[in-house]
């Protein structure tokens, strides 16, 4: 039988998600795909298009690749567009000519910008904010440019302004309209949104008519409005609203609405029953919907529709839940009241900026919609009351003001399996408890099973209850306890020990734990109060804590040796300690490696041998490098502005910096950083859990990277900085993490695990919103005053030097110890047994030595 | 036969709640002190990770006993019978061990 062959006009954000719910269909093996796209690349996400101003690259922003299609035999065609249609004989051709015949058409053209018919509205630095070549052409705009205005206040024109604040422009907002998002606030939440975006600087202009564009006096062009005033800037964002992408369906015989867009069924076909149209090109009941989730429900039931299921569209919500300018707002079911009978409730805060209305059914007992500004913690709440038809439990007004105690929270036990909880992603509650079950039990691990919060991230504190609920069904006790030792999490055990002023794990197993503590929780409390107090961690107290890594300060070998790792900050090195290096290497025999971290390791070196190397290494202008501590390990350099033709900034002395500044600090796990001297990011600093990068203009700080078993790209959190800027950032974010992971947490899994994630820690580290970033540059500040090189100290003390021999009642050295030659050097012997085991996993637990 | 006891060193070179390694009629001997001043001997060989090392382990309540943790690969063994608690087959000796006028002696 001959495959049905399925041609995909449009490869954006719907028709790709059609493409992939196809190769995801269990059938798909009887079908061919093969898909056009006018734009030069293949799908990629539109939603988050603004972060391409943030840094992130087109490459980041794909939702596919060329090898994904290409491994599911979906063929493509970039940089073609569709321009003819013949309904008739099932054909399409596209603008090179090419013909394709088709069994199913679907048509997935999205929409374009509309652009009001101004006079002048054509010239140069006149734009529109969807593609990425319109943002590659808004930023060549901006380098030529003062003041920039956007033309409509909805949405997206916030959205537009926001990039134009960003790219360092005068801004102002146009809006026809009396109202600010006209569309989604009534008129109390337009006025305090109002308020916040001047207060940000940015001209808000409403009920502005724009009769044309001429030259202007002071900037490039004047809009003159038909008030009579007037407003100059040098470039003119269009974001006036979407049309649907229609012209296709129009031209040959499809039916089209009377104000646009392809008319579709409940099963997404248009008037010709093999061509469907999905996305925001289709006009369902007479309504365009300008978000994704419908999109994607549409490619979900026009996949169904053409393999034989019964799914059908029924319809979506569009409640929105963003951040403007920095500003939450949040707009739900019938915002503007348009229910006959409706009631409302009204709560306002011009102080704080936090604006709320709730409008309920006429007997007051559902939630119709509501209004959030300045504050949408209820947003995920309201939602599910609205969309599961749920009765207000207590009074309704409770429902908005601010958390007094005993506000009904909506039971997520109340919510039928199939409420949506993200929509982005059309996940639903049963989805995540199948995920919980499946094995998914944190916020991270949710994300990367459900690909729920990945999307607007507006639903991650509805998600988080989710997933609890369904831990709690299935009987796992939520349980961070650090462990059997102490009932606490380890944020809580650091609380205590910092508000009780506790300096010995006796005090804390004492006063708040049981046992006699164990591998788990005598390294982390260690930890911790290295954090707290930076103490010598082998005085008598601290020293029954430590990992012997950090007993011997160095790093346990398979065979019982240890590794000898000198800091070398940043990577530098004089060729004075080069020789001193290899002398001490050939002086003990130690295997001599460079590492990953740009320093030098050795290897092999028994017990007693480690003070008689350290005194050697220390005499040598060396210290301690922590190669063994849960701590900084290194700072990894390029060699920056003082040697490379493309350095901006001295990205070597900035390295040496921060390793000094951090170095020694005691960390939930380890944790590294990098600093590269321009964009082409030589030392990988997008790997790290800090990466500095040096532009034209300062730093960019990149926050919660990593390698290792899953790396992940660290995220900008700042643009521009100057070097004060960038170390206050830095010290918060340590502290702020040393004070609330979890032991042995990443960085990034740390954030992947924070309600608000990259927002909130920019909250907190940037605007302090919960007011502590100055107790933690004070906690930093300590740590950083009581450094201490540990091998220094140690070699100074007879007493800790008696650890350092193999036996305590003999001289004699460790005789089962066995090495190879290979490649001119000796290494340990491998024991294959060991190894086998290794091998299969018959370890107890990850190796968490270091 | 009467039971032959070999000083190792003083109490007081023993920091509470961690180990050392002593050298006993040529085998390598953990020894631990705990922290009501007990001691306890096992073999500091290792057959998990085939090495010497249990005596730099952590000590570790395992639901009430006192074991030491390897610093390899963190298997459990009991400081009071040299039982590995995860494989039992991987288990070590267990030796006399008293404290006499201040000096710990291995039997
Ligand atoms: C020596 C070195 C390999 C080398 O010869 O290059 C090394 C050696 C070890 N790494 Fe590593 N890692 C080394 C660079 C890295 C890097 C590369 C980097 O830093 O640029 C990575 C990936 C980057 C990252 O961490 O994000 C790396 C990811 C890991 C991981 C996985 C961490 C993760 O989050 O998945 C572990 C396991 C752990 O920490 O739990 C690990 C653990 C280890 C341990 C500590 C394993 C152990 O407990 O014995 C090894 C210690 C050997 C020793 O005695 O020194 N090592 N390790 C490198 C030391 C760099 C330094 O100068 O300090
Ligand atoms: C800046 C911005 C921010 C947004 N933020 C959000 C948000 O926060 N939440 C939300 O839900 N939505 C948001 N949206 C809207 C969202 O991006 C759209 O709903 C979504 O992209 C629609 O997908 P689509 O596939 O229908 O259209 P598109 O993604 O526009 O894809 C249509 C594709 O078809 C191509 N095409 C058109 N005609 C032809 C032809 N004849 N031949 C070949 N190819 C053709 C187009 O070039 C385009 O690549 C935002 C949009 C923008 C621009
Ligand atoms: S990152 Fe830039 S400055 Fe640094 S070495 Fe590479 S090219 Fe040169
Ligand atoms: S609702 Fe947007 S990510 Fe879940």
């Amino acid at each position: 039988m001959s495959k049905q062959k399925i041609v995909v006009v449009g490869n954006g954000m719907v028709g790709h998600k059609f493409i992939e719910n196809m190769i995801e269909h269990p059938d798909y093996d009887q079908y061919e795909v093969i898909t056009f796209s006018e734009e030069p690349r293949l799908a990629y996400d539109r939603v988050q298009l603004s972060y391409y101003f943030a840094g992130k690259t087109a490459e980041e922003l794909m939702l596919t690749s060329p090898d994904y299609y290409d491994e599911h035999g979906v063929r493509y065609i970039v940089k073609d567009k569709v321009i003819s249609l013949d309904t008739a004989n099932n054909k399409i051709v596209t603008e090179s000519g090419r013909e394709e015949s088709y069994d199913q058409l679907i048509l997935a053209t999205g929409s374009y910008p509309f652009v009001p018919p101004i006079p002048g509205k054509d010239q140069d630095h006149c734009l529109v904010y969807r593609t990425i070549e319109d943002l590659e052409a808004i930023t060549a705009s901006a380098k030529e440019s003062k003041v920039g205005v956007v033309v409509g206040g909805g949405l997206l024109g916030l959205e537009a302004a926001n990039a134009l604040k960003n790219l360092g422009l005068e801004t102002h907002v146009v809006e026809f309209a009396p109202r600010l998002m006209a569309v989604q606030l009534d008129e109390g939440g337009g006025d305090v949104l109002r308020a916040k975006i001047e207060a940000l600087d940015v001209g808000v202009h409403t009920e502005k008519n724009t009769k044309e564009i001429v030259a202007g006096e002071t900037c490039r062009y004047r809009m003159n409005f038909a008030d009579g005033t007037f407003l100059e800037t040098d470039m003119i964002l269009f974001s006036a609203g979407i049309r649907p992408q229609d012209e296709l369906a129009r031209q040959f015989d499809i039916e089209i609405g009377p104000r646009g867009g392809i008319v579709i069924n409940n099963q997404c076909q248009t008037s010709i029953p093999n061509v469907y149209a999905v996305g925001e090109c289709a006009l369902w009941d007479n309504k365009i919907y300008g978000l994704v989730a419908p999109g994607y429900q549409m490619a979900k039931v026009a996949v169904d529709h053409i393999t034989g299921g019964n799914l059908a569209f029924e319809g979506a919500d569009m409640s929105t839940k963003l951040k403007l300018l920095g500003v939450d707002v949040a707009s739900i079911g019938d915002a503007q009241a348009r229910t006959p009978g409706c009631l409302s409730y009204t709560y306002s805060n011009s102080h704080d900026g936090v604006y709320k209305r709730l409008i309920v059914s006429e007997d007051n007992t559902k939630v119709l919609g509501a209004v959030l500004i300045g504050d949408v913690d209820a947003y995920g709440n309201l939602l599910q009351m609205m969309l599961g038809d749920i009765a207000i439990p207590g009074s309704p007004e409770a429902l908005i003001l601010p958390s007094v105690d005993g506000a009904p929270a909506l039971g997520v036990d109340a919510l039928p399996d199939s409420a949506q909880i993200c929509s982005c992603h059309d996940v639903s509650k049963g989805d995540i408890f199948e995920a919980v079950k499946g094995g998914c039990t944190d916020l991270a691990g949710i994300k990367s099973c459900t690909k729920a919060v990945t999307g607007c991230g507006g639903c991650a504190a509805m998600t988080t209850q989710v997933m609890n609920a369904a831990l709690t069904e299935m009987g796992v006790e939520v349980n961070n306890n650090l462990c059997d030792h102490f009932e606490y999490t380890r944020q809580e055990v650091f609380d205590i020990i910092r508000t009780k002023k506790i300096k010995t794990f006796d005090e804390l197993l004492a006063g708040y734990g049981s046992g006699k503590g164990c591998e788990i929780c005598k390294p982390a409390v260690g930890s911790m109060l290295a954090t707290q107090w930076n103490e010598y961690i082998l005085s008598d107290d601290n020293i029954q804590l430590q990992d012997t890594n950090d007993i011997f300060l160095a790093n346990m070998q398979k065979d019982g040796t240890y590794s000898v790792v000198p800091r070398m900050a940043a990577g530098e090195v004089t060729p004075d300690q080069l020789i001193a290096l290899g002398e001490i290497g050939k002086e003990f025999n130690l295997y001599t490696k460079l590492t990953g971290g740009q320093r030098i390791d050795f290897f092999g070196a028994q017990l007693h041998q480690l003070p008689i190397i350290w005194e050697k290494l220390i005499a040598a202008g060396f210290e301690t490098g922590h190669a063994y501590g849960k701590s900084l390990r290194t700072v990894k350099s390029c060699v920056g502005s003082t040697w490379c033709r493309y350095g901006m900034l001295d990205s070597v002395s900035m390295a040496v910096l921060l390793e000094m500044r951090y170095k020694g600090m005691r960390t939930p796990h380890k944790v590294k950083m990098a600093v590269s001297g321009c964009t082409r990011e030589c030392a990988e600093a997008q790997s790290k859990d800090v990466g500095v990068i040096a532009t034209d203009k300062g730093w960019n700080l990149y926050l919660c990277g990593n390698g290792g078993m899953k790396p992940r790209h660290a995220d900008l959190f700042a643009t521009d900085l100057d070097d004060e800027t960038l170390i206050k950032y830095v010290d918060r974010f340590y502290m702020f993490y040393c004070h609330t992971a979890d032991r042995l947490q990443r960085t990034s899994v740390w954030m992947d695990n924070m309600e608000g994630g990259l927002d909130y820690l920019k909250s907190v580290i940037i605007e302090d919103k919960l007011g502590i970033c100055e107790d933690l540059e004070a906690d930093m500040a300590r740590i950083i005053d009581n450094y201490e090189c540990e091998w220094k100290k140690t070699i100074n003390s007879k007493e800790r030097l008696k650890r350092f021999a193999h036996f305590i009642n003999s001289d004699a050295t460790d005789d089962t110890l066995a090495y190879v030659a290979e490649r001119g050097q000796e290494r340990a012997r491998i024991d294959m047994d060991a190894r086998a085991k290794i091998a299969k996993g018959d370890v107890i637990e990850t190796v968490e030595v270091v | 036969m009467s039971q032959v006891w070999n000083d190792i060193c003083d109490l007081s070179d023993l920091v509470k709640n961690t180990g050392v390694c002593a050298l006993h009629n040529g085998e390598q001997v953990a020894v631990f002190l705990d922290d009501e001043s007990n001691v306890y001997a096992i073999s500091n060989y290792d057959p998990c990770g085939n090495a010497y090392v249990l005596s730099r382990g952590l000590i570790a309540d395992f639901k009430g006993k006192l074991t030491v943790a390897s610093p390899l690969y963190k298997q459990h063994f009991d400081l009071t019978t040299g039982e590995c608690i995860e494989e039992p087959e991987n288990s070590v000796k267990a030796y006399p061990v008293r404290v006499e006028a201040g000096k710990v002696q291995l039997g």
